[in-house]
């Protein structure tokens, strides 16, 4: 987090009360949404009420043992993250205490209180490339330098977006620290490496614009079926168990997004140690570079404070904001919204204020869209191009969709990915249900598929959800009569659209091979599958009985594309045997 | 030592209210003095200026305006040493077996810190339980938490117990020092009958594993508040026996239920605004602080895996107890009441049943290689059986085609061959796997599609007339 600079000198206060993570405290002079000290200890807190002389803070740290009487200490300012070179590869606690650097500190593999470290290394050099001279005129959000951050990914320095701007008066290459300026202006104003922004405000932008490129997911049930924009929304909701995390762990992988900002929010500490671990190890499918080198983790676990789990989600959306300044693509994974929900209700039940649905307070709406509205394609004032995409996991109690945060967040995201309690216990995976989800982007991302992939991309896909559609309808048929009781041409579409199921839509995350499938390989699987129906259909007209052609040799193959690395030679190969053996039969 | 307060302005179930005029520490212990003698502890739930909210661990009953407040300043501790092993506490962490005072090396805090999730290391250390319901198809690895859902009347207790009895790391049973294998057991019992109780510790003391055991005892009599601490007593002494003395221990929490009522029992009496059914909206975040403190810590020795155990009221699996928890916890593993009443010994279903860390716990090297695919493809045909079953009902085994009638025996086989093996039995990994591909080899080789094919070459059963045999 952001060490507080310019405070203006304001009166601190002492405790009236402790219950929790909610603390009163009186005759402090303080501002709503300010970050301040409390207790003797210095814990961190935000003022969230103020009321006569009574001020009430969230607490981020324990806060056993803190007594009424003990000091608190107000900063004047409210809770930012710091910005600037360093924050890839790194691994950040809900306000944005780096945790690498909070273990070295603390000497203990527990998360002790009282300890704060900056978002960013102070100390460390970076090598400065100005991309502005002297005489040049800056504005707001321009960029003036670039610095190699990792091997992925150049980080630009911009003027910091509350800035005037004004003429360049000087900018050197050179090793600097990230609190060292880097270009002046004539104004006297010293642009530098760092800066600073409160994390429940938007970043300014010129524009939001209609997106038109998919975030590529390398998931076939979402490339092919329901994909998302880069700039898109999107929420995963389902039970415990239905593989949120895994398809947010795939998505954090495999998205074709320049930067990944993965939010762990009162979830499992394991989880964030499974991407700790894997990560560096694995290769963005994009440069080749581990993957870390990419990715901003931000891990507030369930057993960390409350008050951070309500923060954590701002810290990672301020993050995404600043590199979609850049003109980069950035993707956020939340995991759980829910948790982070969960986290204001339990804030707002402390605060006895008056409860909405199911006891969450009446602004949950509000939050979640002000929330997910910080998601879009942006023209920058800087003028360039940048999104920033935002999936949501949503974990309703129950797996009941009706509750309030699932309900809320599917009145503002476009794309619904349903988890499906069902399918993920016959080890169907991903246990995306393919009648419930949809994506409102579809029409839009169609002219991209049509360029990048296949002329008949949409076709193709719309006969996969037809042959679906009408399985669900026969599954009701057959479970009244079993299966031999419909007509040879409806079996044979239940023969088809089970290769739909497990060859296309099924995908294994944990198959080296299988784990990323591009989108010409998503392509080439459907369309196998669509081999086999035209050819099995023609056989089945000309007088070849139905128990023939769903006891075919070639077809069961279909099955094993997804985990065949030389996937075109394969299916090259897998069609014209499937040909061959259903010719055969006339 | 601080002021003596009798100030007690309002007593409210599990709760005292008292006046007071020096700071006190939120959290920090209580002692309550009734007057004649008897002493009950409390913690303090909410600090002001003027006055605090006690929660008394040990009843409320005989507290009167009259008794008298103390403040320990400080918080609720646990007394540590090594020589914890063997011995039997109360669920406040007193000793009830006769023996001596504990003579603690530590004292430390029993609300634990969080881990820093920088600090821990991936669990991937495969657990050989002996029951092929788990090592076949939700494995279980070293620093896991893996809850029984159950309910009443079925027999959970018996599962922990043979998980408890034949739990090991297979590679260092190779080792000539035995010891290195064996789990230490820490038991935490909350609100269970006596005769509950008295199974649990008779095993223990037939399998001579009490020695290696730390045992705490809440029962259904004793107070509904304690249920509060035992646990933290309970993870407290495992983190330390854990990450200080390099120990592999094993924790097993149960009820988890009276747990959970007990925290409802002192959100009423606060008057808190109430979650779903009556629970407080922070029981999920009080659920993890004591779940997540199962792990692995990079650097240390030792690992803390927890088998909490809960009964679902109604047996149903979407109430806040087991909910919450599987949202908490690296999997579930239900017990059936439909597998009990056939028979079935354990009764696992292991279809809603999960093993989040399986995926890194198993393979080449960890189990075997081929175990990931086996699973899978059992999964899937003893699903695909499942389904079959109601259909079956309806248009008999006649009008099904061949193949469909190969799961429903599958399905079958795998109940009561794989599945059901008695409570004695303790079978290998290898056991379980090779019980898997002859169950497998009823099916035609083309619909184990989820298999590698070089693995179908390799493990499949060409002959198959061969007879199955289970132990
Ligand atoms: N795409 C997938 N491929 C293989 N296994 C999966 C996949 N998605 C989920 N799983 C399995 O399901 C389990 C639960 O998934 P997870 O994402 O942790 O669920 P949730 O976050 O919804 O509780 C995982 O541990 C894994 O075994
Ligand atoms: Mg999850």
């Amino acid at each position: 987090m952001s060490q507080a600079t310019e405070s203006d000198v304001r009166e601190d206060g002492v405790i009236d009360s402790v219950s929790g993570p909610v603390v009163t405290a009186t005759g402090l002079d303080a501002r709503m949404n300010d970050v301040v000290y409390v207790g003797s200890e210095g814990l961190m807190g935000e003022v969230i009420e103020i009321e006569g002389d009574i001020t009430t803070i969230q607490v981020y740290e324990e806060t056993s043992d803190v007594s009424p009487g003990e000091p608190v200490e107000g900063t004047g300012s409210p809770l930012s993250v710091d910005l600037g070179p360093g924050m890839l590869d790194a691994i950040y606690d809900g306000v944005q205490r780096p945790l690498d650097v909070l273990e070295e500190k603390m000497g203990s593999p527990y998360l002790d209180r009282g300890v704060d470290a900056p978002g960013i290394d102070l100390e460390k050099t970076w090598e400065f490339e100005p991309e502005v001279e002297a005489g040049d005129e800056v504005s707001s959000g321009d960029i003036v330098g670039t610095v190699p951050e990792t091997p992925s990914i150049d980080h630009k320095v911009m003027v910091p977006p509350d800035s005037e701007g004004g003429e360049v008066v000087a900018a050197e290459s050179g090793n600097f620290t990230v609190e060292e300026p880097v270009v002046e202006l004539d104004t006297g104003e010293e642009i530098k490496m760092r800066q600073e922004w409160p994390v429940r405000q938007q970043r300014p932008s010129e524009e939001k614009q209609t997106p038109t490129t998919p975030l590529i997911s390398g998931q076939r049930v979402l490339d092919g079926l329901f994909p998302i924009a880069k700039g898109g929304t999107a929420a995963i909701p389902g039970p415990f168990g239905s593989g949120k995390t895994v398809t947010q762990h795939q998505l954090a992988k495999w998205a074709d997004a320049d930067i990944v900002v993965y939010v762990g929010c009162g979830e499992r500490g394991n989880e964030m140690t499974e991407v700790i671990e894997d990560f560096p190890e694995l290769e963005d499918p994009t440069t080749g570079n581990a993957l870390m080198d990419r990715t901003c983790l931000i891990a507030n676990t369930s057993n960390m404070p409350v008050a951070a789990r309500e923060s954590c989600v701002y810290t990672g959306i301020t993050i995404a904001e600043y590199f979609r300044d850049m003109g980069y693509d950035v993707a956020l994974m939340a995991d759980s919204t829910s948790r982070w929900a969960e986290a204001m209700r339990e804030i707002s039940s402390r605060l006895e204020e008056m409860p909405g649905e199911e006891g969450y307070p009446a602004y949950l709406a509000a939050r979640l869209s002000e929330f997910y509205e910080r998601a879009g394609y942006f023209q920058n004032i800087n003028g360039s191009e940048g999104s920033v995409s935002v999936i949501g996991a949503v974990s309703p109690p129950g797996g009941d969709f009706s509750e309030p945060v699932t309900q809320n967040t599917l009145r503002i995201v476009k794309t619904f990915w349903a988890l499906d309690a069902d399918l993920a216990e016959r080890r169907h995976f991903p246990s995306i249900n393919w009648n419930e989800s949809y994506s409102l982007y579809r029409d839009q991302l169609d002219p991209w598929f049509v360029e990048n992939v296949r002329d008949d991309w949409p076709e193709k896909r719309q006969w996969g959800i037809d042959t679906l559609d009408e399985e669900a309808e026969l599954q009701e048929i057959v479970q009244l009569v079993g299966k031999d009781a419909l007509p040879e041409d409806q079996q044979l579409t239940l023969e088809v659209a089970r290769y739909l199921r497990e060859a296309w839509l099924q995908q294994n995350a944990f198959h080296p091979t299988d784990t990323y499938c591009e989108p010409e390989k998503t392509y080439r699987v459907l369309d196998a599958i669509k081999t086999y129906n035209d050819e099995a259909f023609d056989a089945l007209d000309a007088g070849v009985p139905v128990e023939e052609l769903t006891d075919l040799e070639t077809v069961p193959r279909l099955n094993r594309i997804g985990v065949q690395e030389e996937y075109n030679e394969y299916i090259d190969e897998l069609e014209a045997d499937i040909e061959s053996e259903i010719q055969e039969l006339y | 030592m601080k002021k003596e307060y009798e100030t007690i302005t309002e007593i409210s179930g599990p709760l005292v209210f008292a006046e007071i005029d020096e700071p006190v520490g939120y959290d920090e212990i209580v002692e309550i003095d009734t007057g004649d003698g008897d002493v009950r502890r409390g913690q303090v739930l909410e600090s002001t200026s003027d006055y605090v909210a006690i929660q008394v661990f040990e009843g409320t009953t005989g507290i009167d305006r009259n008794s008298s407040v103390r403040f320990l300043g400080e918080t609720m501790k646990m007394k540590l040493t090594e020589d914890l092993l063997g011995r039997v506490l109360s669920g406040s962490g007193d000793p009830i077996d006769g023996g001596p005072e504990i003579e603690p090396d530590e004292r430390r805090d029993i609300v634990g810190k969080a881990i820093n999730p920088y600090s821990r290391e991936y669990p991937e250390e495969f657990i050989q339980t002996g029951v092929s319901g788990i090592d076949g198809m939700n494995t279980l690895v070293r620093g896991q938490k893996l809850p029984i859902f159950s309910a009443s009347g079925l027999p959970h207790n018996d599962l922990a117990l043979q998980i408890a009895r034949q739990a090991s790391v297979p590679e260092e049973e190779e080792g000539d020092d035995d010891e290195g294998s064996e789990f230490a057991v820490i038991f935490g019992a909350m609100g269970i009958t006596q005769e509950e109780a008295n199974e649990f510790m008779d095993d223990f003391e037939r399998t001579g594993a009490l020695e290696r055991s730390v045992v705490f005892m809440n029962l259904a009599d004793d107070p509904a508040v304690e249920r509060t601490l035992t646990p933290r007593l309970a993870l407290t002494t495992a983190e330390y026996l854990a990450f200080d003395k390099g120990y592999h221990v094993l924790v097993i929490l149960t009820d988890m239920t009276n747990y959970c009522e007990a925290l409802r029992e002192i959100g009423a009496a606060r008057e808190e605004v109430p979650g779903r059914r009556g629970y407080p909206g922070y029981m999920y975040t009080d659920l993890a602080q004591l779940y997540e403190r199962a792990g692995r810590i990079e650097g240390r020795e030792g690992s803390v895996t927890q088998i909490p155990i809960l009964t679902m009221p109604g047996d149903d699996d979407t109430h806040p107890i087991p909910d919450l928890t599987g949202y908490i916890t690296e999997g579930q593993i239900y017990i059936d009441r439909d597998l009990n009443s056939q028979g079935i010994e354990p009764p696992i279903n292991v279809l809603p049943s999960l093993s989040r860390l399986m995926d890194d716990g198993i393979g080449e090297g960890l189990t075997r290689a081929d175990h990931a695919d086996v699973k899978d493809q059992i999964f899937a045909a003893y699903a695909e059986g499942e389904d079959l079953r109601d259909l079956v009902n309806i248009v008999g085994r006649e009008a099904l085609s061949d193949l469909d009638n190969k799961y429903l025996d599958f399905a079958d086989r795998f109940e009561t061959e794989f599945v059901d093996q008695g409570i004695d039995t303790d079978r290998s990994i290898d056991e379980t796997l090779e019980l898997g591909w002859d169950l497998l080899s009823m099916l035609p080789k083309d619909a184990l599609n989820r298999i590698d094919e070089d693995l179908i070459e390799e493990h499949y059963r060409e002959d198959e007339t061969q007879e199955v045999t289970a132990d």
